[in-house]
């Protein structure tokens, strides 16, 4: 028999919507941010960086910084050597991926605009900067490509010594793979008795642009080197640091504190952690890096950015007979950690929840002088489910239906899980009918189409459109042996642990290191239900590789999908090896002691003890079973065998002022199937701020260079995140269709909102205003670009021009009137 | 250098600074007040936001030389630190709602929306949202702040913070 | 995020001050509110040896009532402006523009005086102060001078006041129960305006008296919509005068609009701002 056979009848803290167990320091200004650490003796870094995207670096003169006071050291690529480590790219697409090696200091050439060449290290941050802009470097500039188009005529080269700008090809066939037919012949046919959509899209470069900016301390004082990072992968870093420095992995320590969010921004091995860790190495001191905003906007990596060639083909009844996919994607000057395995996360979700019986995708890589690439909130998937669901709705206007019809016409019904899709993933569960349903009751979509038709019937200078998105994702970061055949560098498994402590707590760890998720709180929750402990009993211990020594970290929504399964495993192995000891103490026999709540009962009888009493036995181990070992704690890691899928139907109702193009959100209504919830309130706050980043993809968001490689949107004045003003209540409700994969039927919702609410904002968008000859607005859909649709009928062009210079950053004193100087007011 | 003498969280502080050391440098460098972070600096974020002399204001766009002779609050001054202690109401409400994820815009949000309520108590949720306008969130969407600021001020309650899709069924869709 | 070096002075009187930039001149920037002046230091955009702080001059602090006249100190919070009654019965449409200036925290540090000589054209308070026929109060080493709203804003982050010379007060003629609305285009709420129109009226609408329209980020400075004025004053319709807010301008072309397109919102933001003004 199992002793946690009626663990899971329980269920008193899965579902609840407890408050956070994080927030008590928080919201107090309690905090372990690493720039919060101060450890006696930190020399502090500044970096210089390159202002061209591209040019050789002909001299650099360190004189007048070294003489500076209190400047300790002035580094670059050569002084620092092989002790900086290399930036590893952990996923090359395919074996001929051309991958310009990336070393953290550039030594001889800089390839993009913010790139490091040298560092200076000075007792306080202040005079290390003052000293940086005493480095003279001298650069001889080489001509710079920007942008994918430009790249892929290999006129001017990212990497002059590659010879090309392309880095990789990655194709998926069906007819090839076995998965389906031939998409060339379904294009075909539906050219001479069916329909054909053709549309290429834009998504534009976005930057993660998480509240904390980026900070480092190494400290190598202690036998191990401890690296504080505000990452979001602890694990994978000290992995990169021993793997590229020779540093052994057991002399590394990583500690990821309180982490100020990531969005897959601090899913990175950086230049600045490799060279904190080899400034404090060589100078056997502890340091600190942190960064400025400008500084992260210009060198943590960007996200998106793609080029989508698109051509759906169906029959005149709707039904979709092949889907081709041509992508072009920049990885800018690098190829990142994950770097081009981002596009090839959404090869596999632009059939979506539908039955295309044909399928062909393929994604070229290019090199650009551009900040590098890499995860951002959803990675690959967001950029999947925006081009076929766009096209999903081109093609109901196409055949004048509803979008949600022809959706339906082609979504596999919940009597047909589990389906073999034609990108060769089986979906375990799900219902579109009811989340979709259920949706449009909400949203009241029969009023609302009622009033866009009297707004059109009236040609109000406001028309309203209504946008749908029914998204499905992969996520669950991933099963090892599909990573495996993928090609990526490592697994996908996640670790726990479980202590039971002599005083009856529960220490437990993970190796998902969140960074404001809710670990703590949600974690504890599971296992509350199933050791039965209080909740309050329970602490959750992450991010920090001395305490949590195995994982895999947190992004792709895997933490509980994969990292709570882990912990479901490590719980049921507890409550295994109590069991005998429990048994022993009660004086009867296993087979005769159930656990239940919490408890080992004699069945029958009053006789039980407690899991909190046996852990104080187990300690004191006075009076074990012969043979038994004196612990009852637990590991487990679990390595799903399949990805998990979480889908919802979004819909969204958009304003457009034709006289101005300007837009405005009037509702937000989404219904997601994210199996079942360990925690609604955390679950909703998921939700929420996924949403809103992926509305601001669709309304604010563009990372934009001028073409001489400047990053112009390089400060919050110009790379524009909504505020509070800008964005609205939503309305969310879900469906619950649990994932089979997993003991707790979950799926993940780290990234759900992000990945649907892009296409449903720019549907509703295009909706509005289609009467007026529009079928697509260019992201993001800025008023200009708007207005520019509604009355020249293309996509509204792209973004140019410099950014506005509100901060007079040219007037010197004097030069002109005082007046400017008066600073104030903005 | 130039001597300067404020009161920070209730004690009077004194300190030589450079002129140029910004406010918010101070009192996370000089005084140790952590809790005060910066998230930009271009002052659009408003993560760094304390009360100066009883009202809002960005404490990176401060020097620690103008803030001389004044008092000023911070999210540590706020109320006890310590666990049991009592909380602001504020502070209690962004609990209560989910009003933070990672927690970094929060102690910029709970001090803007305290001073806010101070100008407006009973403000529309419209009021609400142009009130921390100067505040920037990555995480929540703003949708739970929102709802802890309405829950500050006595009005609406927490359940819309996304806690009434507590229990809803198991239902059809497991057929 | 750490300005450069420099040395500090509070001067307590306008005199003060007044030496004080006499000796430092060129090398000195001047500090109101600090909340675009900050910002350049932080970034390292500007270098000032010194920096002469004027947060210590109470004389240049408040509101008060000049018989035809409000006169704003320049040290005055955009906060105190915008909750000052003087400043809303007579001068009701810098009431408006300071509602929607910046954000809350930058209100009550910002100064009136400062953000008007800062004059960057997408500034929220030149438009105003040009509509309402404002003037400016400058002190320098051979005493006081009044320059009017016209001639004050002489180029981009350009103004009358000398090198040696400081902006006190601002004089803003009563408009007295004239109708206004400040129409502030953005595409999120912390930006600056891509254009913004401020318009006051007198009368109603069908009956108007006289407008006054001041046009935000159309030009290096803030600008008049003169065509729009006079053919209002003369009778034309408002949807035909509006079309002519974009004459004499000369708007920018950035990241958030192409100068052809401000064109196009100035027009639409002048009818609009106008009917709101005029009650419509």
């Amino acid at each position: 028999m199992t002793a946690v056979a009626d663990a899971p009848d329980m269920a008193k803290e899965i579902g609840r919507d407890r408050r956070r167990k994080e927030d008590q320091r928080l919201i107090t200004g309690r905090t372990r941010w690493t720039d919060n650490l101060s450890l006696p003796g930190t020399l502090h870094l500044a970096m210089v960086r390159s202002p061209f995207a591209h040019a050789t670096i002909t001299s650099i003169d360190t004189t007048e910084a070294m003489a500076a006071t209190n400047v300790v050291a002035v580094l670059t690529s050569e002084d620092l050597g092989e002790s900086q480590g290399v930036c590893i790219n952990a996923w090359p697409i395919t074996p001929e991926q051309v991958t310009p090696p990336h070393l953290p200091i550039a030594n001889g050439r800089v390839a993009f605009a913010g790139e490091i060449v040298a560092v200076v290290v000075a007792r306080t941050a202040a005079e290390a900067r003052d000293a940086a802009e005493l480095v003279d470097v001298e650069y001889e500039q080489l001509p710079a490509v920007i942008g994918i188009k430009e790249a892929m005529k290999d006129e001017v080269l990212a990497h002059p010594d590659l010879g090309t700008n392309k880095s990789a090809l990655w194709v998926f066939d069906s007819a090839a793979a076995g998965t389906g037919t031939d998409v060339e012949d379904a294009i075909a046919k539906a050219r001479t008795d069916g329909v054909v959509i053709e549309r290429e899209f834009r998504q534009q470069r976005l930057i993660p642009a998480f509240m904390e900016p980026r900070s480092v301390v190494v400290d190598p004082t202690g036998e191990q080197i401890t690296v504080w990072s505000a990452t979001q992968i602890p694990h994978i870093l000290r992995f990169a640091l021993a793997a590229t420095t020779g540093v052994p992995e057991s002399k590394i320590r990583v500690i990821a504190p309180d982490v100020g969010g990531g969005f897959g921004g601090k899913l990175q091995q950086t230049p600045e952690e490799m060279i904190a860790f080899a400034v404090a190495r060589r100078l056997g001191k502890p340091v600190k890096y942190t960064e400025t905003r400008s500084e992260s906007l210009v060198s943590a990596h960007h996200g998106r950015d793609q080029w989508q060639k698109l051509t759906l083909s169906a029959e005149k009844d709707g039904t979709v007979t092949g889907l081709k996919v041509e992508l072009q994607a920049d990885l800018g000057a690098y190829v990142a950690i994950v770097g081009g395995g981002v596009p090839v996360l959404g090869a596999f979700m632009f059939n979506a929840i539908y039955k295309f019986p044909a399928y062909h995708f393929s994604c070229q890589t290019v090199l650009t002088n551009t900040t590098w690439t890499d995860a951002y909130r959803g990675a690959g998937r967001p950029e999947a489910t925006f081009g076929i669901e766009r096209m999903m709705d081109e093609l109901a206007a196409e055949l004048g239906v509803d979008p949600l019809v022809v959706r339906e016409k082609n979504w596999i019904k919940h009597e047909e899980f589990p389906f073999t899709t034609v990108a060769g993933l089986e979906y375990d569960s799900g219902n579109y009918e009811i989340a979709t349903a259920k949706a449009k009751e909400i949203f009241g979509y029969d009023e609302l189409r009622a009033e866009q038709k009297r707004r059109r019937e009236s040609n109000d200078p406001v028309q309203l459109g209504l946008g749908v998105s029914t998204f499905t994702e992969m996520c669950g970061l991933a099963p090892s042996r599909v990573l495996g055949s993928l090609d990526y560098g490592a697994g996908g498994w996640e670790h726990a642990s479980v202590r039971m402590l002599a005083t009856g707590k529960v220490e437990v760890v993970t190796g998902a290191s969140a960074h404001g998720q809710g670990h703590e709180t949600a974690f504890s929750q599971i296992v509350a239900d199933r050791l039965g402990i209080p909740y309050d009993d329970i602490e959750v211990l992450h991010g920090d590789t001395q305490i949590a020594s195995k994982g895999l970290d947190t992004y792709g929504s895997r933490s509980l999908v994969v990292g709570g399964e882990a912990l479901v495993r490590a719980a049921d192995k507890v409550i295994d090896k109590a069991l005998p000891i429990a048994a022993h103490l009660l004086e009867a026999s296993v087979e005769d002691v159930k656990f239940h709540e919490g408890r080992f009962q004699v069945v029958g009888t009053d006789a039980g003890i407690s899991l909190a009493e046996v852990a104080t036995a187990t300690f004191a181990a006075h009076n074990l079973p012969d043979g038994v070992e004196p612990s009852i704690d637990a590991d487990a890691t679990f390595d799903p065998v399949n990805f998990n899928y979480p889908h919802g139907t979004h819909l969204c109702a958009m304003e457009v002022d034709t006289e101005t193009g300007q837009v405005t959100m009037r509702k937000y209504t989404c219904v997601d199937d994210i199996g079942n919830i360990i925690n609604p309130l955390i679950v909703s706050g998921q939700v929420h701020g996924g949403l809103v980043q992926g509305i601001a993809q669709a309304l604010w968001e563009e990372a934009v260079y001028d073409d001489q490689g400047t990053l112009v949107s390089g400060s919050f004045v110009d790379y524009l995140l909504p505020t509070a003003a800008d964005t609205i209540s939503f309305e969310v409700d879900h469906t619950t269709t649990p994932a089979l994969t997993n003991s707790l039927g979950t799926k993940g919702v780290g990234e759900a909102g992000t990945i649907a609410s892009t296409p449903a904002v720019v549907n509703a968008i295009v909706d509005a205003v289609r009467h007026l000859g529009v079928n697509d607005v260019q992201m993001p859909c800025t008023p200009e670009r708007v207005f520019n649709a509604i009355h020249s009928q293309g996509s509204g062009g792209a973004t140019e021009g410099a950014a506005m210079p509100h901060f007079d950053p040219d007037a010197e004193p004097g030069t002109s009137s005082t007046a400017d100087q008066q600073g104030a007011g903005a | 250098m130039t001597r300067i003498n404020l009161t920070v969280d209730g004690a009077k502080v004194a300190d030589d600074v450079e002129p140029r050391m910004l406010l918010v440098q101070y009192l996370r460098e000089k005084l140790g007040k952590t809790g005060t972070v910066v998230g930009c600096d271009t002052s659009n974020c408003g993560a760094c936001t304390v009360h100066l002399d009883g009202t809002s204001v960005k404490s990176c766009n401060v020097l620690a030389v103008q803030a001389d002779g004044s008092e000023v609050t911070t999210i540590e001054g706020l109320a006890a630190t310590y666990d049991g202690g009592d909380l602001h109401p504020m502070q209690e409400a962004f609990r209560e709602c989910h009003g933070l994820q990672c927690g970094y815009c929060t102690p910029g949000m709970i001090m803007q929306s305290v001073a806010f309520l101070k100008e407006n108590p009973k403000p529309t949720e419209e009021e609400i949202r142009v009130g921390i306008e100067g505040n920037l969130c990555r995480c929540t969407g703003y949708h739970n702040i929102v709802r802890a600021v309405q829950l500050a001020s006595g009005q609406g309650d927490h359940q819309s913070a996304g806690a009434s899709t507590v229990g809803v069924p198991a239902e059809e869709a497991t057929s | 995020m750490i300005p450069t070096q420099f040395d500090y002075l509070a001067p307590t009187t306008v005199e003060e001050a007044l030496s004080a930039l006499a000796t430092h001149g060129d090398d000195a920037k001047i500090l109101a509110g600090g909340q675009s002046l900050l910002p350049v230091l932080r970034m390292r955009l500007n270098a000032p040896e010194m920096v002469i702080d004027l947060g210590r001059i109470e004389s240049l602090r408040g509101i008060r009532d000049d018989g035809d006249a409000i006169v704003i100190g320049a040290m005055t919070p955009h906060s105190v402006v915008g909750k000052d009654p003087l400043v809303k019965e007579h001068a009701l449409l810098i009431h408006k523009a300071v509602e929607h200036l910046a954000d809350e925290q930058i209100r009550h540090r910002g100064t009136f005086g400062g953000a008007l000589a800062h004059a960057d054209p997408a500034g929220d308070l030149g438009a105003p102060a040009l509509a309402l026929d404002a003037s400016f109060v400058i002190a320098g080493p051979g005493g006081t001078r009044t320059v009017p709203a016209a001639e004050f804003f002489v180029d981009l982050f350009e103004t009358a006041i000398g090198e040696d010379e400081l902006l006190t007060e601002v004089r803003v003629p009563k408009h007295t129960g004239w109708g206004a609305h400040y129409e502030k285009f953005v595409r999120v709420a912390h930006q600056w305006p891509i254009v913004a129109v401020a318009a006051t009226v007198k009368g109603s609408a069908g009956s108007l008296e006289d407008v006054k329209i001041g046009l935000t980020n159309m030009g290096s400075t803030p600008l008049r919509a003169k065509a729009t004025e006079d053919a209002l004053r003369g009778g034309g319709d408002l949807a035909t005068a509006a079309q002519l807010a974009d004459q004499d301008t000369n708007p920018p072309s950035d990241l958030n609009g192409e100068a052809s397109y401000r064109r196009h919102l100035a027009k639409v933001l002048t009818r609009r701002a106008v009917t709101a003004a005029s009650g419509g």
